[in-house]
Formats: structure tokens, sequence, C-alpha cells
């Protein structure tokens, strides 16, 4: 009986020594298994007399828990100095960057039409397209500017043939969807156009939102209105000026060209907007009556507006882009600034 | 048109400043585009005399001169311009003067004389460009002592507008004065006209055989003018300041009057006219010899001013050399035409030409003007050249001249177009002051266009006047008002945006490329591609319409491989333009091109270069987005611009809308390019297009997989055996998964082994083994006896 202390002390420093699980289950094996030495001590009561029985075994019972104890507590402590050891072995650089593929870009005109498109189509207009070569009759005459118009000279114009070419302006797509729709007609129609223009501030290729409006008891308030929102939208400031200026469209009567107080200077005058104080962004108009008859609309009962505007000037003035001819060289070290 | 403000104002002078002027008319729709001072910044010039020249001693080209600069004291100066000569007047810096550039003008000993001060040419006062060749010469009754600046008026501007094609009745002092006048309610002066009593009764017969072209044309003969006299200073510089250049009294004073009045004018040299003026079409095939020598072949709709002999000028656009005045003219004949706008539109343009009179005829030209003009220029030539002047002859058809045009104001329309109703004095007082008549009636007014208004003949184009005299911006702005209105919405489309950002997930930037391309370019790319080319290219460079986007995408990345940047990956969407004009079709197209490493230099690996499978890959992601990815289908083809064994060509529900391959190898070498690249490019309608999920019931039994790994040659492709495969693996194939491609050991030499993993499952019972056994014998025996494939141990 004397025996027990020793082996628990034994036990005891086994454990404490012990440096792995496995050496762990080792020992509780040894000491506690089925044939271990704590249990043989258990199978020695019988030995005993029904008295002393009760207090022995209360003992080794102890001895078997504290063992137990000492065990798990050992098992815990060796479990979290290896998770520890897995951590610290597992550490990464997490300031390297990620891996795969980067994302790209959308174009910054791009960007623009579709932010275009979007103030407009939230508020129930339509987008509509046409194609880029065109015939006179779409690109002109339907626009009130007859052949020999000296408006025809406004847009220096690429031809195929006599009668076929690249459209100079959207507007054509107003004639068309005039044509197939019925008022009320609220479309932008934006897109690639062309004309045969070529130096620091113009490309023989450019994009132009056009927009049109047309519905009973229209009036120019509401295409003031409607450019004067557009515009206070597209650039996030409310207190941006806005003027309207008269001017000459062939396919609009009355017509306006737009201007805003310069966003580079704020009015101050600068580079930009050649000292003036103001940018002009845009033209507009009423859409002339002899437009309305050729696209077959009552001009009596149907008013309607319509303006246009060129995505890369609105892109330069909100992204601060001073060239106009990056749009069109496609170097990434531009594209990427757009991301 | 510039002109000078100082002019201006002796017509019409407001309160304002020059650039508060500008800004005034700018707001009235004639936009000023500059305001220039008219002379650099100088001072200390005044006017002087010359007294005495004395060659200088020691230099063969210089001259000692003494001149008066109203000092009283003449002043020593030395001076190497060759026309100086005693008795002119001058302009003179004095020492002290500050002349343009900064110049100071001190006292100075030149090869040992003195010199106290400097005999100005007009380019060293900045009032010419070019270099003069000698001192300006002033008028003799110019007075000595004078300051020079304010003596010539020089504290003046040059105002530039930049007039809309409606508005040619501001081509002039004239009608821009009427302008001023009408915006600041001011009364307008303007040149006395009084007509010239003719001291002979000489004329020169003058026959309209085109009257609805030239409605009318006034001749006049003034025998005896001196071709040699000077223009007026005051003449050359009021030119000068509108921009045009002084070259001989006649042409000067027709100009002058040009610019003054708008009417256009011509003289011709009555030597050279042969028995009447005809005013007539040319005849298909006539020539003409320019005033600026070109020869040109006349068109046959081409109005002319002809001879007996033969065209003399074209009407309305320029004179011909042969019958121009010239300095041996001594009797010319002044020509002053309606024509009708009609009649000049489009033809100065046709022959390459543009001219201040066809520009002024093109947007018309008051037909009240004809005798006006002609009566100034001659008052103005008696005066500068001399002469005797004829009466004037006219042939006239009043039928064809511009009728009246009345056009009719509602009051209502009027408040309903602005949205605001303006008095109805107001109204009338706008179109009063804008010269037409008017006549106010209940419901509006009655208003009488006057010749000068061409652009006016309709209602609106009266609202556009009140409302651009009224100004815009004093007119209320509002919202539109609308039915609210739901619109269809095709959810199993997928917008352009949607593709657009997948490509950008995938890695690439947006390229946006001219649609116009080199025709050798796309030559090199598709050899046998039927595009559109443009009869008026830019540069030839940009000039036949892109039949594909790989020209434009190739372009780009030469453009970036040129600037160091080696990995290139874009896309761009666009139209294609294919097939003759009578032909076209025009198909929105997305293309995209990869080049260089499969993913940027890093830390990560990612380095070896893009091929076919990568750039195969990111199509697939947009042909995944529609929902149907079996309807897509890749089979090998040949495209002039690909590599023949890493093309496909691309199929959509059984049609090709498309093709993806590595650049070939050839083209590169053509192109010179310094990298690989590989493309594609597919029908946008094909990749919007889609349909909508629909729902299948999850099974609840097990999946059975089994994997089989065949044999086949290496030219089959893996498509075939893929659908060989799934033609005999029954409705409940799950799922056909392609695991492993392998060649080389272990693999019969010219074969491949292909490993593919089928799943099948039953959604409402489990399959047993022995139907999947079936299943796999009948997929080994199918494929062997079709394709050749044996199953791999």
């Amino acid at each position: 009986m004397d025996h027990l202390p020793t082996l628990v002390t034994e036990a005891r420093q086994a454990i404490q020594a012990a440096e792995s699980i496995a050496a762990l289950d080792e020992l509780r094996v040894r000491y506690l298994g089925k044939k271990g030495e704590i249990t043989a001590q258990l199978k020695g009561l019988g030995k005993l007399s029904a008295s002393e029985r009760p207090a022995a075994g209360e003992r080794i019972n102890q001895a078997k828990q504290a063992l137990t104890q000492e065990l798990d507590e050992r098992r815990q402590s060796l479990s979290k100095a290896a998770l520890e050891a897995q951590l610290a072995a597992e550490r990464i650089d997490v300031t390297l960057p990620g891996r795969g593929q980067p994302g790209g870009g959308l174009h910054p005109v791009t960007l623009t039409l579709e932010r275009i498109e979007r103030l407009f189509t939230r508020i129930g207009y339509d987008v509509a397209v046409g194609p880029e070569i065109e015939d006179d009759y779409h690109n002109f005459e339907a626009l009130n500017i007859p052949a020999h118009h000296p408006a025809r000279g406004m847009a220096d114009t690429f031809y195929f043939d006599a009668t076929r070419l690249l459209r100079t302006h959207t507007s054509p797509v107003q004639v068309r969807t005039m044509k197939e729709q019925a008022p009320p007609i609220r479309i932008v129609c934006p897109g690639r156009v062309y004309r045969s223009d070529s130096d620091l501030t113009h490309t023989p290729m450019f994009h132009q939102v056009e927009g049109l409006l047309v519905d009973e008891d229209i009036s120019l308030a509401d295409l003031k209105g409607t450019i004067e929102d557009f515009l206070h939208a597209f650039f996030e400031r409310e207190d941006l000026s806005v003027r309207f200026r008269p001017s000459y469209f062939p396919f609009t009567e009355p017509s306006a060209e737009v201007d805003i107080q310069c966003v580079m200077c704020s009015g101050e005058g600068c580079r930009v907007c050649s000292q003036s104080g103001w940018l002009e962004v845009m033209g507009c108009g009423m859409v002339h009556p002899e437009v309305f008859r050729h696209s077959g609309i009552d001009s009596e009962r149907y008013k309607g507006f319509a303006f246009g505007m060129g995505a890369e000037r609105l892109a330069m003035l909100r992204y601060g882009v001073n060239d106009l001819r990056l749009f069109f060289e496609n170097d990434l070290r531009f594209l990427r600034q757009f991301a | 048109m510039k002109f000078s403000e100082q002019w201006l104002r002796e017509w019409v002078s407001p309160q304002l400043g020059a650039q508060a002027l500008a800004d005034q008319i700018t707001m009235a729709g004639l936009e000023v585009d500059a305001v220039e001072p008219v002379a650099a910044v100088f001072n200390g010039v005044v006017v002087a005399e010359v007294v005495g020249k004395e060659p200088h001693p020691d230099a063969d080209k210089l001259n000692v001169c003494q001149v008066d600069d109203g000092s009283g004291e003449p002043v020593q100066v030395v001076c190497g311009a060759s026309n100086v000569a005693v008795g002119q007047k001058v302009p003179f810096a004095r020492v002290g003067a500050v002349l343009p550039g900064d110049f100071q003008i001190k006292k100075a000993a030149l090869r040992g004389v003195e010199s106290r001060g400097m005999i100005c040419s007009a380019s060293e006062l900045g009032l010419e460009e070019e270099t003069s060749p000698g001192i300006l010469e002033l008028p003799l009754d110019a007075p000595a002592g004078e300051d020079f600046r304010a003596w010539m008026g020089l504290d003046d501007h040059t105002i530039e507008v930049d007039l809309t094609p409606n508005r040619g009745d501001c081509l002039s002092l004239k009608g821009l004065a009427r302008e001023v006048g009408v915006l600041n309610r001011l009364p307008v002066m303007s040149p006395d006209v009084t007509p010239v009593a003719p001291v002979h009764d000489e004329t020169f017969p003058v026959r309209i055989e085109d009257v609805e072209r030239c409605p009318r044309y006034i001749g006049r003969l003034i025998k005896g003018v001196d071709v040699t006299a000077v223009t007026p200073l005051w003449m050359v510089e009021r030119l000068r300041r509108s921009g045009v250049r002084s070259i001989d009294p006649v042409v000067d004073i027709t100009n002058y009057v040009m610019l003054e009045l708008g009417q256009p004018l011509h003289a011709f040299d009555r030597a050279n006219l042969h028995g009447a003026v005809i005013v007539r079409l040319a005849r298909e095939g006539e020539r003409l010899v320019l005033l600026d020598g070109q020869e040109i072949t006349l068109n046959a709709n081409t109005l002319v001013i002809a001879d007996e002999r033969g065209p003399l000028a074209m009407a309305g656009v320029m004179g011909g050399e042969g019958s121009g005045v010239s300095e041996a003219t001594r009797d010319i004949f002044l020509e002053s035409a309606f024509f009708s706008s009609l009649a000049i539109a489009g033809q100065a343009r046709s022959y390459g030409l543009h001219t201040d009179a066809s520009h002024r005829f093109e947007r018309g030209v008051d037909p009240q003007l004809t005798v006006d003009a002609v009566e100034r220029a001659t008052a103005l030539l008696l005066q500068i050249t001399g002469g005797e002047p004829g009466p004037l002859v006219e042939a006239a058809s009043q039928a064809h001249l511009p009728g009246e045009r009345e056009v009719t104001l509602r009051a209502a329309r009027l408040e309903q177009a602005l949205c605001k109703r303006l008095p109805a004095g107001d109204v009338t007082e706008i179109l009063e002051r804008l010269g037409m008549g008017v006549e106010t009636g209940e419901a509006g007014w009655q208003v009488r266009v006057p010749s000068w208004r061409f652009d006016i003949a309709i209602e609106e184009d009266l609202i556009e006047e009140v409302a651009r005299i009224h100004g815009y911006n004093l007119l209320p702005a509002r919202r539109p008002a609308a039915r609210l209105a739901l619109r269809p919405d095709h959810e199993a489309r997928t917008p352009l945006g949607r593709l657009r950002r997948q490509m950008v997930a995938r890695g690439y930037q947006e390229a946006v490329t001219y649609s116009f391309v080199a025709p050798e370019l796309q030559r090199a790319l598709l050899p046998d591609a039927v595009s559109p080319r443009l009869a008026n290219p830019i540069s030839s460079d940009l000039s036949v319409m892109r039949a594909s986007l790989f020209p434009g995408l190739v372009r780009a990345l030469e453009h970036n491989l040129n600037r160091q940047q080696t990995r290139v990956r874009l896309f761009e969407a666009g139209l294609v333009f294919r097939g003759d004009l009578d032909d076209l079709q025009q198909t929105p197209m997305l293309g995209a091109l990869v080049c260089g490493s499969r993913e940027p230099e890093g830390w990560a690996g990612g380095r070896e270069q893009v091929d076919f499978f990568d750039l195969k890959g990111d199509l697939e992601s947009l042909t995944a987005m529609g929902g149907e990815a079996e309807a897509w289908r890749f089979e090998p083809g040949e495209h002039p611009s690909l590599h023949p064994g890493q093309s496909a060509r691309i199929l959509y529900r059984g049609e090709a809308v498309g093709w993806i391959g590595a650049l070939h190898p050839g083209v590169r070498a053509t192109l010179g390019l310094k990298a690989d690249a590989l493309l594609f490019e597919v029908r946008q309608d094909a990749l919007t297009r889609g349909v909508l999920p629909a729902f299948a019931p999850l099974s609840r039994y097990p999946e059975v997989r089994r994997d089989l790994a065949f044999l086949l040659e290496e030219d089959q492709s893996v498509q075939t055996l893929l659908d060989c495969v799934r033609s005999q693996a029954g409705q409940w194939l799950e799922e056909l998964r392609l695991f492993d491609v392998y060649q080389g050991k272990g693999v019969t030499e010219g074969h491949k082994s292909v490993a593919l993993g089928l799943t099948w499952q039953h959604p409402s019972r489990t399959l047993n083994d022995e139907e999947i056994n079936q299943l796999v014998d009948a997929i080994v025996a199918e494929s062997h006896q079709h394709l050749g494939a044996e199953l791999r141990g």
C-alpha cells in the first residue's frame, strides 16, 4: 500500500516530462490502462479487509483522478504548444499582393456615354442607336439641310459616293426613331460620328449623344430645365452656372448653344476656357417643323426639343484630360487611369 | 467676319467697352471668336515730315535725314529705307519711344553719325505681319507733331464674329450695326449713297439668259480710271482691321463696299469685254482661268458672266484673269448683281474654292443693295482713282427677285413656346427694330420680313427672334412632365454593358479605335475583305472602313509595344462594315486581343505567355452569360489573320458568328510586330442573346461516376470524342468532364490520351451497375467504331 505515493510521484514526473501526445498516450496506458499500474492497485483492493477497503479505494481513486487531470492538462498544454508552433511555422507576409488577373477598365468615352445614358434612362428616356454609314437623306435632307445648304459646310463630311456618307452627327437616329414611333418620344442616341477634320482639337471620329423629346405642350422652358438639370447632375455641381446662347442648327428653331461656367477655373478665366470663364458644351433647340414633316409628325399638335453633345469634350472636362487625341491612341498608360 | 470696332461705332456707338460689346452680340447669337487690339503696344511715335536727306558719308545704303517732328527743331536721324524722300510724312519714333516687342529708341551713332530716333515701317509698328520693304508713307495732310497712335486711331479692336450660316445679313458693317442698334435701342447711321451723276452716256450691253439664277444685274462703265493711284491709308487700315489685304485701289474699293454694305462687286477691264456681258450657265467643258491663276473646266450647272467670246468670270464666286483690272486698265465696267443663293450654293465648293463673294451669295445678299453698292463704289472710285462715270445699265426680272414674305406670329403660340407672356408692345417693338413691318391684330402679329432676312420664313423663326432679343436667359425653365409608363425589359438578354464589364473583370482594357483603317493593314489581315472606301479620306491611313475589329486592335497593340508595354489585353465593341455599299452590313462586334504574360510580372508566377486557351477561357466567360453554353461551338477553321493550327470558327446555335485564334506568324512578320498575339471577335447579337434560367428538380439519389481514358489519333478533335460519348451516354448523364489530355511516354506515337469523367444521376431512383456498364460499353464501342478510339487499360 505504501507503494501508491511513490507510484503517483513517479507518474507525475513522467507526465511532466512527456513531450508528445503519443508519449502521454503511452503513460495513460501504463498507469491508467486496463493493465496499468494504478489499475493494478485497484485490483489489489480485494486482498484488504472490508474495513480497510473503502479508505484504500478512495485513495487510489483520488490518485487516479489526479493523474487523469494531470494527463489532460499536459495534453492541452502540448496541443496548445503544437498549434502555436504550427501557426508560427505557417506565418506569411500578408503584404504581398494577391494572386491572379488584375481587373482592366472601361474606356473614358464609354464611362461618359454610360453616365449620360444612365442619367436620362432613369427618368424615362430610351436608348436608340442607328447605322454609322448613313445616307444623305437621313443625315441632311430630313434634318432640313438640303443639298448645297451652307450648313453642310459646318460639318466636313466623309463621303463614299454621291449619297452615302459617314454620319456627321447622331441626329439621323432622331429621324429614324420619329418615323417608327409615335409620340410621346423620349430617347438618347449615343454613338460614333465622323467629320473630316484633324488637328489638336479635332479627331476625324468622335462620339456624340443626341437627345430628343417629343410630346404635347413642350416649350423652350422644358428644354432649358432638362439641360440645366442634366449639366448639374453630370458634373455633380448644383451651383454650376448654365447659359443659353442663340445659335443656328437647321433642324431646330429656336436653337441655342449651351455654355457652362468653366469647371476648371470656376469662371475665373483660364487656358481651357480661353479666359472667357465659359465653356461651350452642347447645342440644342426646338425641333424644326420641317423635321416633323419629314417624320410624319403633326407639328401643330406635337412639339419637341433636341440636344446634342460631344462625349470626348465632356470626358475631358470631367476627368481633366488635356489632349483629345489620347482617346484614340489606346495607350495602356492612358486607359489604365480610368479603371 | 472681322471688323473694326471704330468703324462699327461710326454707324452705332453704344456705351459699352469693346469686350462688353462683344459679349452683347455673342449673347444675341452672333458669336464673337476674338477681340484683338489692331496694333501692338507702342508709344512715343509722332507724325513727322522729312525735311532733309543727305547720303551717309560712310555707308552706301544709309541716309542722314532731318525730320520735323513738330518740336520746332529739325531732328537728325539715320535711315536705311530706300523709299525715304524729302517732303514725306512719316511715323517717327522719338528718343524714349517704346516700339512693339519692348524695343526702346535711344540716341545712337550709326557709323559715326548721330541718330536721334527712328523713321518706322508698318511692320516695325506691328501694323503688318510681314517685314515691310520700306518706311510707312503717310498722307501729305497728316499733321506733323501729332501722336501717331491717336492720329491713326490705333486704339481700336478687330472683332471677329463667327456667324452661323443663317445670318448672311450680318456679313457687313451695315448688318452688324443694325443688330447692335436693335440690342441697344439706338438709331443707326449709314454712309451717304447719293447717286453719282453720269458724265457721259456710254454703257455696255448686259443680257441675262438665266433670270432665275440672276434676277438682277447692274453695270456701269467708268472711263479714264487711274489704277496707279494709291489707296488712302484710312481705307487700307479699315481693310487691314477687317482682315483684308490692300491690292490696288479698284479691288480695295470693291472689297471695302462689300465689307461696308454686304454686296460683292466685281470690276472688269472694259478693253477685254467683247460684244455684251451675258449672264448664262456655262457650257459643259468650257474653260476659264481664274484670278488666282488656276484654270478650271466649268460644269454645265455653273453660272458664268460671259461675253460673246466666252466666260469671263464665275458668277458670284471669282473673276477671271483675262478680264480683270490690271495696271494697263483705263476704263472699267463695274458689276453689282443679285444672284440667287441657290444658284451659287455649292458652286465654289465644287471647284474647291471659297471666296468672300461666294460666302455671301450662298447665304443671301439683300436684293435691295444692288444699286446702293454700285453708287457707293462709284463715288469712292471717283474720289480715289478719278474717272468719268456713265449711266447705270440694268438687266432684271422683277418676277424672279425674291418676293415680299409675310409671316404670322400668334400670341398664344408665342406664349406656349416660351412658357412666358411678353407684353404685346415689347414684341411689336422687337420686331420693328429688326426692320420688320408689323401689323398688330387681336391674336398676334402679321409680319412683313425685310429683304435682307432670308432666314425668316415661318412662325418659329419669329419666335426665335423675339426670344433672342428678349434674352434666352430671361426665359423660364421647367421640367417636362410625362406619364409614367413601364417599358419592356428582356431578362434573357445580356446587355453590352455587362459584356464589357465581364471583359474588364478578366483584365482587359477597353479600346476605341478608328472605324476607318489603312488599306494595307486591312489587306494584310483580311486579304479578301470587301468594305466601303471613303471618297475623301483625311489620309490614306484612314481610308477604308474596317471589315473586322482586328486591324484596329493590332494597331493599338503595335502602339503599346512601341512604348515598352509588353503585356497587352484590349477589347473593343463597335461596328464592322462588310460588303459593297449596295449590299452593306454594319455589324456590331466585340473583339479582343491578348499578348504577353498570363499575369502581370509578380512574385506568384503567371509568367508564362498567354495561349489559345487563356483567350478561349475569357471568351467562354462571355458566352456563358447567356445561360446556353451548349449552343456555342468551336470548330477548327482557317482565317487569313490566324495561325491555321490555332484558330477556330465560333458557332452559335449552328451559325458562324466569329473567329478566335493566334495571330498568323506570317502576318505578324508582314506587319513587323514585335510579339505574338491572340485575337477573337464575335457578333454582339450572339453574345447578347440567351435563355431564361429553367429549374430542374434536384435528385435525392446517389451519383455514379466512371472515368474513361481513350487513346485517340492526335488529329482527332476532343470535341468529336465528346460528341460521340454524349450520344451514347443516355439521358441521365449529369456531367461530362474532360480531366486530362496527355501525349508522351506511355502513349503511342501520333496519339493522345484523353481522360473523361462521366457522372450519371437518376431523378427518382438509384442507378445500378449493370445499366451503367451497358452505357459504358456502348460508349466504348461507338467511339472505337467512329473515331478509332481505344479505351486505355
